[in-house]
């Protein structure tokens, strides 16, 4: 079912900041703030009202927070890569954004104190921080992997790094950290930090060599997925992935609610263009 | 102020003419969330199949100018799931439940139509014979008048009973006059127009076809022009056929048009993506609209655009 607590809003921009790559963007929202959990995502309209862009663009949810004068702020790391989040990305303090939050499934948290590694591609590092700190409130252990194509797509802001006990950093072109891939790294680190579960977001391609890495080593993954969507609502039925459910049967199931954060052990992770054979109904 | 906003299909009365289109509300449990079921004159729920079907691969969207195309290759959980569980739920929300079908063969339409003859609380059903988004192309019925013809033959014979019958026609043949008049011979008492375009979008960076499947349906604003287009000429060759009409509508603007063309309801199909309001809002802006033009009731605009004087008179 969708998120209970989703509500529709406008939303009105507080504050846009250029960060390496990527838009720091903070929005003034109601007391929705409050209903947001790490893992969770919104939907924006984007290009205004006579807009060509018809579908709402899907942002995880980078923090949120009551202000002590019942305001909400809402928190997202924007990519302007497609036209949607550059339209986003350039608009001005003082707009309006029509948002739909929160949405979709958030992070388990364990009950007991437990090791966790922190895993993200890109500006799939954008929830992970809201996380770190939940974690590391309820006495988790918790490493953090954060790697890109090249350092300027490494979304690591200062307040976030505080509470992660260990930041390790990959690009693929060895502008910073270690010369490689997150998922060259994490066995060592799985290793040496007896890692008990693993979060993950970004890249299909990393959460599925992830995936095999977690099963290698017998840890639970909790992976937020990233499919092309068009409501986040769970109507359109275009965001699917095949995931095995409780009870054995796996079923093309919608990223959006059932999602995004999934257990990436009951994925099957297929780059084909074919129905993986044992999906019902196929 | 007495505005009459009901609609009538095929004699089934609906409080006001703003529908669901299928495959765009699901069965409507996550809409529900918005607003209530029943404030729409009817929810027309996902084209259902005889079987459980995974549908297509991903990925199965691409948004285009004012569009998108989509290839979902009708995803669902069947007839008997959907009866057990959709149908109860819909029922006691209040709504009025307008169930679609779809089909490989006639035969599946005939075993479908038996499935629901006796299923109690539905309004209408809705014969979706032109989904773009299955395998052969020539096994979109409604591409042809004799495969059109034989898919409807085969739901009237096995429906019994009033429940009216809806064909859904695709805007993708020479000539849906035709077809409407062929399908309507073999026993529709309403259309459904129009489904989506078939249409291709290929990235420029793989250098691939963006959708898994290659080809999904156009939908959205962009298809909106083709649909006043065929329910004009649909309502010109067909006077007395009740018309669902959709296509691109986003606002009550454009749902007064495809009103102005002939249609008797309107469904709410893309639109819902991108705000699951749109529905809601259409529905009060269509009623402003009709009101502040100076008509009493919703069927007097239903294809005032047809009348002979037309060309003649310059309203603003």
């Amino acid at each position: 079912m969708i998120n209970s607590r989703a509500t529709q809003l406008d939303a009105e921009i507080i504050s846009n900041k250029r960060v390496g790559s990527y838009n720091h963007m903070v929005f003034a929202v109601n007391e929705l703030a409050g209903a947001c959990r790490p893992g969770n995502f919104v939907a924006i309209a984007v290009g205004g009202q006579s807009s060509s862009m018809i579908l709402r663009r899907a942002f995880a949810i980078y923090r949120a927070t009551m202000r002590a004068d019942g305001v909400g702020l809402l928190e997202l790391v924007v990519a302007p890569q497609g036209s949607g989040s550059k339209w986003l990305s350039s608009q001005s303090i003082g707009q309006k954004v029509n948002v739909i939050a929160p949405l979709g499934t958030a992070f388990g948290i364990p009950t007991e104190p437990v090791s966790a590694l922190l895993v993200g591609g890109g500006y799939g590092s954008a929830p992970l921080f809201a996380l770190a700190e939940t974690l590391k409130s309820r006495g988790c252990r918790v490493d953090m992997v954060l790697g890109a194509s090249t350092a300027g797509k490494i979304y690591a802001p200062l307040e976030g790094k505080r509470s992660v006990n260990s930041l390790t950093i990959t690009t693929d072109d060895g502008s910073a950290g270690t010369t490689g891939r997150v998922s060259e790294v994490l066995p060592a680190l799985i290793d040496q930090h007896q890692t008990d579960v693993i979060y993950s977001c970004g890249p299909m391609a990393m959460l599925e060599a992830i995936t095999a890495i977690s099963q290698q080593a017998g840890i639970v993954h909790q992976c937020s997925v990233e499919e092309s969507m068009a409501c986040g609502i769970g109507v359109c039925m275009t965001c699917v992935l095949p995931v095995k459910g409780d009870d054995g049967v796996i079923r093309m199931t919608r990223t959006c609610i059932d999602g995004p954060v999934m257990d990436g052990n009951r994925v099957l992770w297929t780059r084909s263009r074919e129905i993986p054979d044992g999906v019902w109904g196929k | 102020m007495n505005f009459d906003f009901g609609t009538s299909i095929a004699g089934t009365f609906f409080p006001n003419p703003i529908f669901t289109a299928s495959g765009c509300a699901g069965s409507g449990k996550e809409l529900v969330h918005f607003f209530p079921l029943n404030e729409l004159g009817a929810i027309v729920t996902k084209s259902i199949m005889i079987k459980p079907r995974s549908g297509r691969s991903t990925p199965r969207m691409a948004e285009t100018p004012s569009g998108m195309l989509n290839s979902i290759g009708l995803q669902g959980p069947g007839i008997e799931l959907f009866l057990e569980n959709d149908i109860p739920w819909l029922r006691d929300q209040g709504a009025r439940i307008i169930v679609s079908i779809a089909g490989e063969t006639v035969e599946d339409y005939a075993v479908l139509a038996r499935k629901l003859r006796n299923i109690s609380g539905l309004s209408a059903l809705e014969v979706n014979i032109s989904c773009p988004n299955v395998e052969n192309r020539g096994q979109v019925f409604a591409c042809n008048p004799e495969t059109a013809r034989d898919a409807i033959a085969a739901v009237r014979r096995n429906i019994g009973g009033e429940l009216p019958i809806i064909a859904k026609l695709s805007p993708d043949v020479t000539d849906i006059s035709a077809i409407a008049e062929s399908v309507v011979d073999a026993g529709a008492d309403g259309l459904a127009l129009i489904n989506t375009l078939l249409g291709m979008v290929i990235d420029t960076n793989t250098m691939s076809p963006k959708l898994s499947q290659r080809t999904g349906g156009l939908s959205g604003p962009a298809i909106r022009p083709i649909a006043v287009r065929a329910i004009y000429q649909v309502r010109a060759a067909i006077p007395s056929i009740p018309i669902v009409g959709m296509g691109g509508v986003t606002n009550g603007r454009d749902a007064f048009e495809l009103v102005l063309a002939g249609a008797n309801a309107i469904s709410i199909g893309t639109a819902t993506f991108g705000n699951p309001m749109a529905a809601i809002s259409i529905k009060e802006e269509l009623e402003e609209l009709c009101i502040s033009r100076g008509f009493s009731s919703f069927k007097e605009v239903i294809g005032y655009a047809h009348r002979v004087d037309s060309t003649l008179t310059r309203e603003n």
